[in-house]
């Protein structure tokens, strides 16, 4: 009954979003504030509509109601609660719920939070948003319904994919979803921006909470994506360019590239036409993304939820939306009004510099991941693009951005002075030069481009406290002035401070991990052992357990470095009798920032004595590579809570004569 | 610097065109090149008869493990035969094993040939469902005629676990 409930507010749902777009359309042609109040309501009805239907999926997988059809092919009765709950949206059907949810609830949001926006603006916003929740949740409803029933229930149900019977992966596609999603209301504002052919520092300020909401969440998304890969797969690394990492990574450009330009837009009026392009790309790149994944049009290592003939139909929207989207751009984006102008040294162009940087590495991105389609339509042949294409272009790219990153926040808007810059900097630079020498000199074996990483994620940090000590003048007026200027500071300054330094962090994690990692893998019989790096394994032992779900075979490894013990490891290798599946559970033994990764490989007889697989990853300063998206996340959360942002302000600020 | 245009305007435009153009370039070169030497292609064992790629250079070996081939060597090496319809080739592999590899399945082995004529794999690729074919092999064992795995199932029978995002097994 409940899920049929469920799959009632559906549809309900759906029909609310149709009425959502028909009214709020309607009302804006005809100037009606009646019928935009009513698509207004029909907008929070259908976010309550999914809402329900969501809580009743939940409510089936809870129960272990295998006579819904989603549930008995994700879901079994001795599974843990967590993954019960997570099941809900382990599966095609339910993620997509999910995705209609967070849809449906942004829209919610927008009208909610959007009070102060001009009613023309308002209107077409949210009928474009109706639009968008329509059309996914007629997807939903008619080829993607997880509530839908089967004739015969199975008495027990197939169980969730193992893999991700993990924590960090029952919490990753809510925060993925809700970055992926979030990007559709500024998608829907720019939409509407077109519509009514207005782009000004308004505009821009009213999409920039929404594009930094969804920027922030989308990061700790893709990080916990990468380190659930990292210590749930057992490959010892933490990103492979593999399509699907690709589809996360490029909405997350484009809204970087967004967030920057915003700014210009907001600032200086300037960039308008190009704001609204990304707004519009940054969506479209999230659409994208869902149908790479579903359709399994690439060959990808994370295989999810595949189904071409649906892949088809998520072709088709992506058409549809972007298509209509960047039509309407094409045909109104030229009467936009130009902004101001500004000088070659300025902080504008600095942002400029950052777009075309950031576009450019988006664009090869997208060139890589769509490469082998656009190969096997000419010449039929199938081929892949491995990462060191993305190695060898993207790197670079992100490289010169980095490398001008520290100069962008001290140049002055419209006409910069580059010399006070590097005056502002030479210490900074310094730093990073005797870091990268120090690090090249030292740490052996010695590594020219690891140590030129290492120096710029040193330039990165040491510019992003480079900055706030301008902004707070320290050295140069009393430090209990300074320390006051320091409270004083807006949020949105600390923000853009810890999003670089995060991006410092991540830099300097993710140079010495690529640059000193180590690697070895071999046979052992229990008592035997093998080395990597500085340490000295030793396989002491190997228990069987019994899990909840899974029987697994546990190893007990001692680690020791020049003789003294150091810690000890207990990777497993887990049987799913549910599913017939094998995985394997890593064990990390955490030095410092560095890690210790042991996998236990599968069981081999060799005469007579049973012998083991073992691999081991030396993973230097790990950590960093997870802790900087996460202090990069951080700051656009805390640029988020803004006073300027926050709710009412700019309604107070309309209501001054302009 | 008169040989610059009068109008703002158009400075602004050839400052834009000034920043943008180096990048672009940069970028396609980067592109080109480095598609040209990391994209591998796709090979069944009768098609690599064929096309002969030179020993060293990565491809990927697609098809079906023969049974009975699968010899585990107690220093972890593995090696195995991979066939098709026609033809068939010898795998060697050091390392770990996905977890669902099996004889009769499916599987993608990244790597290259060797002077020997024997495919030094770097990786195997297969999937956690035991249903699950390698969207290359299942297309090539298409046009041979050998693939007949498309009779519908009851939908919760036939997405097992394609459905979850999972089905994820890679070795290094």
């Amino acid at each position: 009954m409940i899920a049929e409930l469920g799959a009632f507010a559906l549809t309900l749902a759906l029909a609310f979003a149709a009425a959502q777009l028909a009214l709020s359309a309607v009302g804006r042609w005809r100037r009606s504030t009646v019928l935009a109040a009513a698509a207004e309501g029909a907008a929070l009805a259908s976010f309550a509509g999914v809402a329900l239907a969501f809580a009743c999926l939940i409510h089936a997988f809870v129960t272990s109601d295998f006579s819904v059809a989603n549930v008995a092919a994700n879901s079994h009765t001795e599974k843990p609660l967590l993954y019960k709950v997570a099941g809900a949206w382990g599966s095609h059907e339910g993620s997509m719920l999910l995705w209609c949810l967070a849809l449906t609830g942004y829209g919610a949001a927008a009208v909610v939070f959007g009070r102060s926006l001009p009613r023309g603006l308002k209107a077409s916003m949210v009928a474009v948003q109706g639009g968008l929740g329509m059309v996914f949740l007629a997807y939903t409803v008619f080829a993607s319904n997880p509530l839908s029933r089967i004739a015969m229930p199975p008495v027990e149900g197939r169980s969730l994919n193992p893999l991700l019977q993990d924590p960090a992966l029952a919490i990753h596609p809510p925060f993925l979803y809700a970055g992926y999603v979030g990007m559709s209301v500024v998608f829907s504002l720019a939409v509407a921006a077109l519509i009514e052919g207005r782009v000004d520092t308004a505009w821009a300020r009213w999409i920039r909470p929404w594009a930094l909401a969804a920027w922030s969440l989308l990061t700790v998304g893709i990080t916990l994506g990468s380190f659930w890969a990292y210590y749930e797969l057992g490959w010892g690394g933490w990103w492979f360019w593999d399509p699907v990492e690709n589809a996360s990574f490029m909405p997350w450009l484009a809204a970087t590239a967004l967030l920057h330009s915003a700014i210009v837009t907001e600032k200086r009026g300037a960039l308008g036409g190009w704001t609204l392009f990304l707004s519009l790309a940054a969506f479209s790149f999230s659409m994208l993304g869902a149908f790479l994944v579903r359709s399994g049009v690439l060959t990808s290592v994370h295989a999810f939820a595949v189904d071409p003939e649906r892949g088809v139909l998520l072709l088709i929207i992506l058409g549809l939306t972007t298509g209509g989207a960047f039509s309407l751009f094409a045909w109104r984006a030229p009467k936009l009004a130009q902004g101001g102008l500004f000088a070659p040294v300025s902080r504008e162009s600095a942002l400029v510099l950052n777009n075309i940087l950031l576009a450019a590495a988006t664009t090869t991105v997208l060139l890589g991941t769509l490469y082998p389609l656009i190969r096997q339509a000419i010449t039929g042949d199938p081929i892949s693009v491995g990462p060191p294409y993305f190695n060898f272009t993207f790197v670079p790219l992100m490289g010169a951005l980095a490398v001008l990153l520290p100069a962008g926040p001290l140049l002055a808007w419209k006409r910069g002075d580059a010399r006070g810059v590097t005056q502002r900097l030479w210490i900074a630079a310094l730093i990073a030069v005797g870091v990268a020498l120090v690090s090249y000199a030292v740490v052996s074996p010695r590594k020219a481009l690891g140590a030129l990483g290492i120096g710029m994620g040193a330039w990165l940090i040491a510019g992003a406290l480079a900055e706030l000590v301008e902004r707070t003048r320290l050295f140069r007026i009393p430090a209990a002035e300074s320390l006051r200027r320091l409270f004083g500071l807006p949020r949105g300054a600390w923000g853009m401070t810890f999003a670089h330094l995060g991006l410092g962090v991540f830099v300097l994690g993710a140079c010495i991990e690529t640059g000193w990692k180590a690697e070895s893998a071999e046979t052992l019989r229990i008592g035997q052992s093998l080395d990597v790096g500085a340490y000295h394994l030793t396989l002491d032992a190997i228990a069987d357990v019994d899990g909840p779900n899974y029987d697994a075979e546990r190893a007990l490894i001692h680690v020791a470095r020049a003789g003294k013990p150091v810690c000890t490891g207990a990777p497993e290798r887990r049987f799913y009798p549910a599913g017939g599946q094998t995985t394997s559970e890593v064990a990390i033994c955490y030095r410092g920032p560095s890690h210790l990764y042991m996998v236990l490989g599968d069981r081999r007889d060799a005469a007579g004595a049973p012998v083991w697989l073992v691999r081991a990853y030396w993973n230097p300063w790990a950590t960093l590579i997870f802790l900087g998206p996460v202090i990069m996340g951080l700051g656009g959360l805390i640029s988020l809570s803004d006073r300027r942002l926050r709710l009412g302000v700019a309604r107070r600020r309309k209501e001054q004569p302009a | 610097m008169s040989w610059l245009p009068k109008s703002p305007k158009a400075r602004r435009r050839l400052t834009l065109v000034a920043a943008i153009a180096p990048v672009l370039a940069i970028a396609v070169a980067l592109a080109l090149w480095g598609l040209k030497d990391s994209i591998s292609f796709f090979y069944t064992p009768s098609q690599a008869d064929a096309a002969k790629p030179p020993p060293g250079r990565s491809i990927q070996l697609g098809g079906l493990v023969s049974p009975g081939t699968v010899v585990k060597h107690p220093d972890g090496r593995v090696d195995f035969v991979v066939a098709d319809k026609i033809s068939a080739d010898k795998v060697s592999f050091q390392g770990d094993l996905p977890d669902l590899f099996r004889e009769g399945q499916g599987i993608v082995a990244v790597g290259a040939f060797r002077q020997d004529g024997v495919f030094e794999a770097k990786q195997v690729l297969a999937k956690h469902d035991e249903k699950y074919m390698p969207k290359e092999v299942a297309d090539a064992l298409k046009k041979q005629g050998e693939w007949r795995g498309d009779g519908k199932m009851p939908e919760y029978q036939a997405a097992p676990y394609a459905a979850p995002a999972g089905g994820k097994t890679k070795t290094p």
